[in-house]
């Protein structure tokens, strides 16, 4: 097997579930942000920032599983049934939320309970995906190739503290996003919101920086060590520039840099875990030589992704183009 | 409490995909349908075929997006309850689905966003392109499910190495033995499934004396799809049935309740075929007529079920009479075309109530006859997951059979809810019907409009 195969899988679905986390997390985060809106037509205008792109926004969550599946059909088979409790419960949520968006629309009587099932939904997911997140970092029992563990072996305070931290997170991308695609009182709320998830997002990666390598013997060779620590040290300063630019940003009344600051503090975190469980796909056993799929399969969709791939994102830029500029209150896309 | 996974995850699996696959089904014939008005509009410039496609717009995003919903699921539980089947057929079964997400889901899911939202921000061309695009995109998905599907019905283009499934040949895997039936009969049952729909509810505003115009038009193209696409379908079906005989011979002696090779087979009309004493009872049937139909011979011999040993035989009851659902059904199909094209070439102006009446009572006609269908194919498969290759019981994830319950539960509780309600909300939908779009403000202008008008009637999808 070629060496450097699964390498660049292991880089594509990492992109994978970066463009989920940011995409997806804006529009999950302006679900979590939805009981803060004051009144009906409020949420009416959260809701049409996203209603475009929240489908196509999920779908990179099925091909960030999907790709595990082809490129790593092993670390697949080992995870899921790892973290089955979470991921069940985040595929859940995610249907309550997603067809929130159509039935909201339809329903006259029950509409509250559909701005529950969105809100309530957006904030399970966003947990859930912080708790599988924790659960893959913090290690799974392996034995023989296949998971060895028990059912709750991943609900631990760290992975709690992984969930908050997603939540807070996405509410954070929410914020920012409507900062830049609505405008009165949505938009003002959203700026007032977005300084106090900021500092807490900046609190929470903190402590997951800190608690990883204190836990996990690991993590703290990787980084502390001898030359690493040089070559890794820009990670967190760059990470505290690019927050103190996002909260100067929210002060001076930008509109498109909070969000731009809040995908690169994101993208730093993303980096940060990465350098943490590399080569590791299913930490602490499973490396990606271990759990890739047969070369002829990894290479024939690496060659699907090569000439697919640029055409879906032309695509997606190309509707997120269409549906550009503010949302006005009262002007829905429907 | 002892719970048993592998039968708990075998629920849970027929449940959320049988939930799943009416949707898609329903969309993959429902985008067509819209694609197929758009166009119509765009060339006649006749008004009714705009107020139809917009009016299906709405109920379509409802379908689409607990069709999606639950799609995601399944990507996932492949993973989460059968990850032996996972690791198992990775490099042969994986590529298929990546493949149906980079031509499929990411076409529909983003065009879905011009479909709805994009009446007013894109010239009609472009958002008749879209539908299109959608609609293919419905039928790319189907593609690679069928492919990866039939895979695992008829797998070929790959050998074992170290007990996994690895592939030899990319075109013997996609167009396997029996892809080329399999497509055309679930496009064909997802086209039709559609026209019943769009004809039962013609029917409905005919009877009610609303909408004259639309009625019109959707029953015409109902009926028309039925009287022509109907006959085709039981061609291909028959077609399908033949193959399977050849690669899948005990899911056709369970399907013809056949027991014993070395007589010639009587078509089986009725019976409680009986799997412990191996035969059946309270049979009516005809003499030789499986034999005829399965061998085009009436003295012809084809395995039956006691040719295999009992735990390779598939349970009896549901392909037996998951086919009689799924022929009767198609038989009903044809006889409502035919029946009402020639009610139409006799009396354009006036269709007989009694006609229209059956007609409105008939739109989950092709539901049954899809989870019919699919009840013959998988559970005719078992106890294989992959012929031949890897039982159902061996493809289970190592999970507690606690959890397995728990989520079962949750599945049941959850799209319980969201069945009903999307029922409900579809059936709203079509009770206010296309009258709606009268208010519509002038096409290509891009509207400033109050609240108010944003609310009113008509405008409440997404779609609208």
């Amino acid at each position: 097997m070629e060496w450097y195969l699964p390498v660049i899988w292991g880089l594509i679905i990492g992109v994978a579930v970066i463009m989920y986390v940011v995409l997806d997390g804006f529009d999950l985060g302006i679900g979590i942000l939805f009981p803060f809106a004051k009144e009906e037509r409020e949420r009416d205008t959260m809701m049409n920032t996203v209603a475009p792109f929240w489908d196509g926004n999920e779908t990179w969550l099925i091909l960030g599983g999907g790709g595990l599946w082809v490129a790593f059909p092993k670390a697949y088979a080992v995870v899921m049934p790892a973290l089955y409790l979470p991921v069940i419960i985040m595929l859940l949520a995610l249907v309550f939320r997603g067809v929130a968006f159509e039935f909201r629309w339809v329903a006259m009587t029950s509409r509250r309970w559909w701005n529950a099932a969105f809100a309530g939904g957006s904030l399970v997911a966003a947990f859930a995906q912080g708790v599988i997140l924790g659960g893959l970092v913090q290690g799974i029992t392996v034995k023989d190739g296949a998971f060895a563990g028990g059912p709750l072996d991943w609900a631990t305070p760290f992975a709690a503290l992984c969930g908050i931290g997603v939540v807070i997170g996405y509410a954070l991308l929410g914020a920012t996003w409507l900062i830049m695609k609505t405008e009165g009182t949505v938009a003002e709320r959203a700026r007032a919101q977005a300084v106090p998830l900021l500092l807490a997002v900046l609190a929470l990666m903190a402590a997951v920086s800190l608690w990883t390598p204190i836990a996990f013997e690991r993590i703290a060779t990787r980084w502390f060590s001898q030359p690493n620590i040089f070559f890794l040290a820009p990670v967190p300063i760059v990470t505290v520039l690019v927050a103190l630019a996002v909260l100067h940003w929210l002060k001076s009344g930008r509109e498109i840099l909070p969000f731009l600051g809040t995908v690169g503090l994101f993208l730093l975190g993303f980096v940060g875990l990465a350098i943490s469980t590399f080569p590791y796909l299913v930490p602490p056993s499973l490396t990606v030589w271990q759990t890739a799929a047969a070369a002829p399969s990894q290479i024939l969709m690496l060659f699907g992704v090569i000439f697919l791939l640029p055409v879906v994102l032309g695509y997606m830029a190309f509707v997120y183009w269409i549906f550009r500029g503010k949302v006005r209150e009262g002007e829905g896309y429907h | 409490m002892d719970f048993d996974p592998v039968t708990l995850a075998r629920i849970q699996f027929a449940f959320t995909v049988s939930f799943h696959v009416i949707f898609p089904a329903f969309t993959i014939g429902l985008s067509a349908f819209i694609a197929t008005l758009e166009l119509i509009w765009l060339k006649t410039g006749r008004d009714v075929y705009h107020r139809l496609a917009r009016f299906w717009t709405k109920i379509f995003a409802v379908s689409f997006a607990m069709g999606v919903v639950s799609g995601i699921v399944l990507s996932y539980q492949f993973g989460t309850n059968w990850s032996r089947y996972a690791e198992f057929v990775g490099s042969v079964v994986a590529p298929l689905i990546g493949f149906e997400v980079l031509t499929a889901f990411f076409l529909e899911a983003t065009f879905l966003g011009i479909m709805l939202f994009g009446w007013n921000r894109v010239p009609p061309w472009l958002h008749v392109l879209s539908c299109c695009v959608v609609a293919f995109g419905t039928f790319m998905s189907a593609f690679w499910i069928l492919a990866a599907n039939s895979w695992m019905q008829t797998p070929a283009g790959f050998e074992l190495r170290d007990g996994l499934a690895y592939p030899l040949d990319w075109l013997q895997i996609i167009f396997n033995p029996s892809f080329h039936w399999r497509l055309p009969h679930m496009l064909l049952a997802a086209y039709l499934t559609t026209s019943l729909v769009v004809l039962s509810v013609g029917a409905r505003y005919l009877l009610a004396g609303k909408f004259p115009e639309e009625s019109r038009v959707m029953m015409v193209m109902g009926i028309g799809m039925l009287a022509i696409v109907g006959p085709i379908q039981a061609f291909v079906g028959d077609s399908h049935g033949l193959n399977s005989a050849h690669y899948q011979p005990a899911k056709i002696a369970a399907v013809e309740a056949h027991w014993d090779s070395s007589k010639p087979a009587p078509l089986v009309l009725f019976a409680w075929p009986d799997e412990k004493a191996e035969k059946n009872l309270y049979e009516i049937s005809i003499p030789r007529g499986a034999s005829l139909m399965i061998t085009h011979n009436l003295d012809g011999l084809f395995p039956g079920l006691k040719d295999f040993a009992p735990q390779d035989r598939p349970p009896v009851l549901g392909p037996f009479f998951g086919f009689r659902a799924m022929v009767g059904v198609g038989v009903i199909m044809i006889l409502l075309g035919w029946i009402g094209a020639w009610l139409i070439y006799r009396d354009e102006e006036t269709i007989t109530r009694w006609y229209l009446r059956i007609c409105s009572w008939a739109w989950p006609l092709g539901f049954i006859a899809i989870l019919s269908g699919w009840i013959v194919t998988e559970q005719g498969r078992q106890p294989w997951v992959v012929e031949g290759l890897l039982r159902t019981e061996d493809a289970m994830s190592p999970l507690a059979g606690w959890t397995v319950a728990l989520t079962l539960g949750l599945f049941l509780l959850v799209y319980g809810i969201i069945f009903a309600t999307g029922i409900y909300f579809m059936n709203r939908l079509i009770v206010r019907g296309p009258g709606g779009t009268l208010i519509e403000p002038p096409a290509r202008e891009r509207p400033t409009r109050p609240l108010a008008a944003a609310h009113g009637e008509g405008q409440m999808t997404p779609g609208g």
